[in-house]
């Protein structure tokens, strides 16, 4: 490798992906291909879901990745940081939804480091649909990738979710989304227990529910894996940036909410 | 009609050599040392936005004196490198050994090809882990590469500067007494710096993943005592 130099006339700026595609570093080898049948035999990622509440954003996605009818891995995370104040979590094929979200992530660095400022989070926001639209070839065979960004606005004090779609249109949702094969489910669960301002407790409480019963309508979406122990990931934005909620607090919350169900009589 | 006339290339080389020394040493002085939970990167610099310390990656920081212009492109480009091999292999396997021969090597070339020198002086500083110790890598106008473990500092004038921090100089010192040290070599004996004057980061662990951090007005001030 040498030093990545240019002329100040031809410089890519505080761009990552217009830098790697300069240096020829491989990323999406698909891109440009001929759309032909959507192809057999990847991993499509599942459920995951994002609320307001009053200090900030949680977020929150299962474990299963499936191929076909088949479970593919267990334990996949589909929650990441983006940057300090901003949280993604991905829907769709998993090979390009992590290779996404790790572009994303180093771009939202770079331009921090190069530029010695943050991107607004409306900034980061954009980066990210344009990402999702340079991958529309992909999708376009099949390999969708659907992202779900969250972060907390520094200058607007409040958090603010982003829902995308295949073409990389994006829009803000005023209280709360889901996507993923058991987005509908996660996402009517939500709306009956959604009130403003929620505390941080009962929002990720209603992120678990919502998981839950996504998982036990949804063949693709993954429930708590008690046996083996693997919990979905739960993670929250606020003005003190991202934190994962601890595994054993989504554990016992999990445990809670199916002791809940078998005292009060009802259908787990 | 003028003549092609001969110089002889040591002749080329000495005035290139004054040319940047002297524009080096028109600009003020940077210094760098270890302390016990990592390193700490002092500039006199009164600028809150133009600055000559920065981050590079999760471990590395790059600091650099003379021309302003030349020294940040060398920063971005030193940028660009690491994000794109860590993007490339792993985050662990980005270092600053590697970068640091990237820019003496451009440095050198610059040096001996072109007409005009580059006017700067430059550190790269990383912060040591279990399987190796810190590393403070400091390059001079002509490629020159020196690798410190205990301080580096960079400018004109230095040698004062030099033999107070080599003195005050100690491997369990906290960051209170570094930074102290390093300002009280960075002013002399007839200036005083206040946390307006200076810039100042560290690279240290306990800040996550990315170690760099600027240390700003109140926090500074009263780490300066």
């Amino acid at each position: 490798m040498s030093l990545p130099l240019f002329t100040t006339t031809d410089d890519p700026g505080p761009d990552f992906a217009g830098l790697i595609r300069r240096l020829r570093v491989p990323t999406h080898p698909l891109i440009g291909a001929t759309p032909t049948a959507p192809a057999e035999g990847f991993r499509h990622g599942t459920t995951v879901v994002a609320l307001r509440y009053a200090d900030g954003v949680v977020m929150a996605g299962d474990r299963r990745a499936t191929e076909g009818h088949a479970i593919a891995h267990r334990s996949m995370e589909k929650v990441f940081p983006a940057d300090r104040f901003s949280a993604v979590a991905i829907a769709g094929a998993a090979g390009p939804a992590v290779e996404m979200v790790r572009l994303f992530q180093t771009q939202l660095e770079h331009y921090e480091k190069v530029e010695g400022a943050v991107l607004s989070l409306e900034g980061k926001a954009n980066q990210l649909g344009q990402m999702v639209r340079e991958h529309l070839p992909m999708a376009m065979q099949g390999l969708a990738v659907v992202p779900l960004f969250a972060g907390y606005d520094l200058a607007r004090r409040t958090g603010r979710i982003f829902t995308y779609d295949v073409t990389g249109g994006h829009y803000e949702e005023s209280e709360y989304n889901a996507t993923g094969s058991g987005g509908r489910d996660a996402r009517t669960t939500i709306k009956l227990g959604y009130r403003d301002g929620l505390a941080r407790d009962d929002a990720v409480e209603l992120a678990i529910q919502s998981l839950y019963e996504a998982a036990d309508e949804d063949s693709a979406t993954g429930g708590p894996d008690l046996i083996r122990g693997i919990y979905p990931l739960v993670a929250t934005v606020t003005s003190e940036g991202f934190t994962s909620v601890d595994e054993v607090e989504v554990a016992e919350r999990f445990a809670a909410l199916i002791e809940r169900r078998r005292t009060e009589g009802r259908q787990p | 009609m003028t003549m092609p006339y001969y110089v002889a290339p040591e002749q080329v080389m000495k005035d290139r050599a004054e040319y940047a020394q002297k524009g080096i040493a028109r600009g003020r002085s940077l210094v760098a040392t270890t302390y016990d939970q990592g390193i700490v990167i002092v500039a006199d610099n009164p600028s809150r936005s133009l600055h000559k310390i920065s981050e590079i990656y999760d471990r590395i920081a790059f600091a650099g004196v003379g021309k302003y212009n030349e020294f940040d492109q060398l920063r971005v480009s030193g940028i660009r490198h690491a994000d794109t091999k860590g993007y490339a292999y792993s985050r662990e396997d980005v270092e600053a050994r590697s970068l640091a021969n990237l820019y003496a090597q451009y440095l050198g070339q610059v040096f001996t090809h072109e007409m005009k020198p580059l006017e700067v002086e430059i550190l790269v500083a990383e912060l040591g882990n279990d399987l190796r110790p810190p590393q403070l890598y400091h390059i001079a106008y002509e490629g020159t590469i020196t690798d410190e473990d205990r301080f580096a500092v960079l400018g004109g004038e230095t040698e004062a500067i030099v033999v107070a921090l080599d003195e005050a100089w100690s491997l369990s010192w906290t960051l209170p007494e570094a930074l102290q040290a390093a300002v009280g070599a960075l002013a002399g004996a007839d200036r005083t710096l206040g946390a307006d004057d200076l810039e100042v980061a560290v690279l240290a662990e306990g800040n996550g993943r990315r170690s760099f951090r600027r240390l700003v007005d109140d926090q500074l001030a009263a780490l300066l005592g």
